[in-house]
């Protein structure tokens, strides 16, 4: 039995769509292609017509349902909240039980019809992958990101040469009776921005907390589920929840929004015991403001020389409704001056895989970034997820803009010296 | 079903990859937000106005229905296929094509969106009014064919006072042009006017030129609590005699304040039956003005409580209330029959009395909220399909709610277009020889019925149908 919900389990909130078509304005593919299969209205339409056997999975419905980062945005704006997301999730679950192929991998070709880009893919990757790639697990969800480092100009941050797991120990020791924290640290941090893994320690140190960080702790499994690798996903979520089992702790930190989605909100619609678990997944942002930090830093004396920063809302904290603890980190700082850009909300295009099959499409989602992104005058594109961060960094290069993207935790560490240790 | 050599030709037009029958395709392409359900034979997406003429032209020749689409957010039908045929989607031609802060005047393709649009032009300090509930997501184009509303409407008129020209493509596939960039223009007849409103039957609307309005500078939001529904109508009959037009005149009943109330936790008292939101905008020093009069004509009107709002955040509060009403509504009962009769404002009291009485005769709950300040009142009628005989309890409801708004100097449709939700009940407001002389222009224009076909008219004469 897979611990999966399936379409099935869907069909009530399938049925609860009006049609009214709400879910366009919000849609990041919707925005982009301005075709109705690529919105959710058009999905969820596709989806009962899957339940009541008016279709079968053909190969126009696969290249529908491809076309979704699940980032949620259409759920947001739904009268009825239909977790349009979460049935391309399950659509793609489906799709890859019974076609035997992922959209990733074989699916590509028939789901894309780009056969010469999928050369490609296959080739470089082949060559290439294991290098680079070394020191990544197979289940990682980089692995789907990115199953060859040689994407058609796209700008990928190198791997790092030391790991996060290789920088700190699973136990670091806090101060004497503080708690201790968990930090569920996510693929893009360990192996990729091991230095946003660091500032982290760095911040909960200095809040006093014990940090256990099991090595053993595995992807969160979003690619996976973005690509309808059911069977991966169960396999990671069991171990994540068993490596922080095996400590007591009350809180189990996030730096990546996609990961606290991932643990957090997925595990819970999961039909296992994971409630415990994901109910202790807090973002970083929101644990800074529940613990204090927040007041503590707004107290300080502002800096003369500020950085001009602005921020992206990651799509999978603003889903959650975590729009306003990020901006209350970022008001406070000391360092910086903090000011809103249009389209603070629009997604970075990344959406777990999709950024790699539909590279286009992607680009051109973040591409709307830029505007707001421009006239707010920033040097900083400040934002909470990782994913964010590298795809929203491609987007400014192809913009040829000379702003940084970066993590609002960077900012944090360096207003750190400013409050005196246990203060 | 449609030949082959038909889709190639039309893939000839617009490109391969703009054509498509495949069943997905055509299932994702059935629908509105009426929720009823046509395939299609074929989509094509349009890219520029020589490709919907060449696409008309020949549909034209092989007498195939044309059906024009946009955001397919109408709730009478208007881009349903009831009779098959080529859907042809405009949602790529939204490119807004220049705004003339010169002559406050801008010129647009059919598929922008609304609200891009609103935000286009108030970056450079100008205005665009009509603000239907599905402006985040419906095109110009629709709004144009449904001659769409909104709030806003009361002080500024609807879709139709904002446009000065359009280019069309005529039914035997020709590109004409109507009006101008003028002001005024009284050269010919006023065919901008007549596909305003149109529902797609006469044209398509590839091109359109905009009437803007400077951006007013500041407004102010008040949300009124009455103790009765009668308090709230006659507000807002009393504010118009008043002499003040606000920019919009919101209200709430009993019934829907409590699903809001439930929906989102909101704190309005109990004894509150009836609420309005009432918004004046222009110069800021007129407003303070402005406002106080309003709350000095209803004060006698049995208030409970107001809330004014002195920031943006605050204004937003208050529209936010209102924004949550319609999906709330679910509360009462799953299936909603959403119809917006309108009638002359000083008529809302007793349009809301003969509403309760319907409701109580045929035992259906109705929610009643909407822009009563123009006397477009959204009249819903809440039941659950699932139980027998509701559907027809509904209709029959439906159609004594018709029929009262009449009486009363209205009209079955204040926004929404007839289509063929509304087509049944035509005769009901329009006499046999309007229906005619109708019927003689579609004719006229369009003698093989391509366009939209099955909308606004039923084949059968109106009144046997609804059987006076």
């Amino acid at each position: 039995m897979s611990k999966h919900k399936t379409l099935k389990d869907f069909e009530q909130q399938i049925r609860e769509c009006v049609k009214c078509g709400a879910c366009q304005a919000n849609c990041p593919t919707y925005g982009s292609k301005r075709k109705e299969g690529a919105v959710a209205r058009g999905k969820i339409t596709l989806a009962a017509s899957v339940l009541d056997g008016e279709t079968k999975l053909e190969k126009e419905l696969l290249q529908d349902m491809s076309m979704c980062m699940m980032c949620g945005s259409c759920v947001t704006v739904c009268p009825n909240k239909v977790p349009t997301d979460q049935i391309v999730g399950a659509m793609r679950r489906q799709i890859t039980d019974e076609k035997g192929m992922s959209l990733i991998g074989k699916g590509v070709e028939t789901v894309l019809g780009h056969p010469k880009l999928m050369k490609t893919l296959i080739k470089g990757g082949a060559l290439a992958s294991p290098l680079l790639f070394k020191k990544v697990p197979e289940s990682s969800g980089l692995r789907l990101r990115f199953p060859t480092p040689i994407m058609n100009k796209r700008t990928i941050p190198p791997m790092a040469k030391k790991t996060l797991f290789d920088r700190f120990p699973e136990f670091i020791e806090g101060k004497p009776g503080m708690p201790t924290v968990g930090f569920f640290t996510g693929c893009s941090i360990t192996y990729m921005y091991p230095e946003i893994g660091e500032k982290m320690v760095r911040v909960l140190k200095h809040m006093g907390f014990s940090i256990y960080m099991p090595h053993s702790q595995g992807c969160c499994g979003i690619p996976g589920l973005s690509s309808g690798a059911g069977k991966l996903v169960e396999k990671l979520a069991e171990n994540n929840v068993k490596v922080f089992g095996e400590r007591k702790v009350d809180h189990i930190v996030t730096a990546c929004a996609s990961c606290n989605g991932g643990i957090g909100e997925y595990y819970e619609t999961m039909k296992a015991d994971y409630d415990a678990f994901a109910h202790k997944v807090v973002d970083i942002q929101v644990f800074l403001q529940q613990q204090g930090l927040v007041e503590k830093l707004a107290a300080l004396p502002k800096w003369d020389k500020r950085t001009r920063v602005t921020y992206h809302d990651p799509c999978h904290l603003r889903l959650q409704g975590i729009t306003k603890e990020p901006r209350a980190v970022l008001k406070a700082l000391p360092n910086i001056d903090f000011v809103e850009m249009e389209g603070a909300g629009k997604c970075c295009g990344l959406g777990g895989t999709f950024s790699v099959y539909h590279y286009d499409t992607s680009k051109d989602i973040g591409a709307k970034k830029i505007p707001g992104l421009k006239e707010s005058g920033a040097s900083h594109l400040a934002t909470a997820c990782p994913g964010c961060i590298m795809q929203l960094q491609d987007n400014i290069n192809h913009a040829g803009l000379s702003v940084e993207a970066c993590h609002i935790l960077d900012f944090v560490n360096e207003a750190l010296d400013d409050l005196k240790e246990g203060r | 079903m449609i030949e082959d050599r038909v889709v190639r030709i039309l893939e000839d037009i617009v490109g391969k990859d703009n054509v498509t029958t495949a069943k997905t395709d055509l299932i994702t392409h059935s629908y509105d937000a009426t929720q009823q359900k046509f395939l299609p034979e074929v989509v094509v997406h349009a890219e520029n106005t020589e490709q919907v003429a060449k696409v008309v032209r020949r549909a034209n020749e092989e007498k195939i229905p044309v059906l024009p689409r946009g955001a397919g957010s109408g709730f009478t039908g208007g881009t349903l296929p009831v009779e098959g045929g080529i859907v042809l989607v405009l949602t790529k031609m939204d490119k807004i094509i220049d705004i003339d802060t010169d002559n406050l005047t801008a010129v647009v393709e059919p598929g922008v969106v609304t609200a891009n649009f609103q935000k286009a032009v108030e970056k450079v300090g100008l205005f665009y009014p009509p603000d239907p509930a599905s402006q985040a997501y419906s095109t110009l184009g629709g709004n144009l064919a449904e001659n769409a509303g909104g709030p806003r409407c009361v002080k500024y008129g609807v879709t139709k006072d904002y446009i000065l020209g359009l280019e069309v493509v005529t039914p035997q596939g020709d590109i004409i042009k109507t009006g101008g960039q003028t002001m005024k223009n009284v050269v010919g007849y006023d065919l901008t006017r007549l596909f305003v409103g149109a529902e797609g039957t006469l044209g398509i609307i590839t091109k359109i030129i905009f009437k803007l309005l400077p951006k007013p500078a500041a407004k102010k939001t008040m949300l009124v609590q009455f103790e009765t529904i009668d308090g709230a109508a006659q507000s807002v009959s009393e504010i118009i005699r008043g002499k003040i037009i606000p920019t919009t005149l919101e209200f709430m009943d009993a019934t829907t304040i409590d699903c809001v109330r439930k929906a989102t936790g909101i704190d309005i008292p109990e004894a509150c039956k009836a609420v309005l939101i009432i918004e004046v905008d222009g110069d800021p020093d007129v407003l303070e003005d402005q406002a106080s009069r309003i709350l000095k004509i209803i004060e006698p009107l049995g208030i409970v409580g107001t809330r004014v709002a002195n920031t943006p955040e605050e204004s937003e509060d208050i529209w936010k209330v209102r924004r949550s009403v319609s999906a709330s509504l679910r509360k009462v009962n799953p299936n909603k029959f959403n119809e917006d009769i309108v009638v002359p404002r000083s008529k809302v009291p007793d349009m809301i009395r003969a509403l309760e009485g319907i409701s109580q005769r045929h035992g259906v709950p109705i929610v009643n909220f909407g822009h009563a300040g123009d006397g477009n009142i959204h009249v819903n009628v809440m039941v659950d399909l699932k139980i027998e005989g509701m559907d027809k309890k509904a209709h029959d409801a439906i159609e004594e709610l018709f029929q009262a708004a009449v009486d009363l100097g209205g009209s079955l449709s204040g926004e929404h277009g007839i289509g063929i939700a509304k087509a049944p009940y035509l005769g009901m407001e329009l006499d046999q020889a309007a229906i005619a002389y109708m019927q003689t222009i579609k004719k006229a224009l369009d003698p093989n019925g391509i366009l939209n076909p099955g909308k606004i008219f039923l084949e059968k004469q109106p009144n046997e149908v609804v059987g006076h």
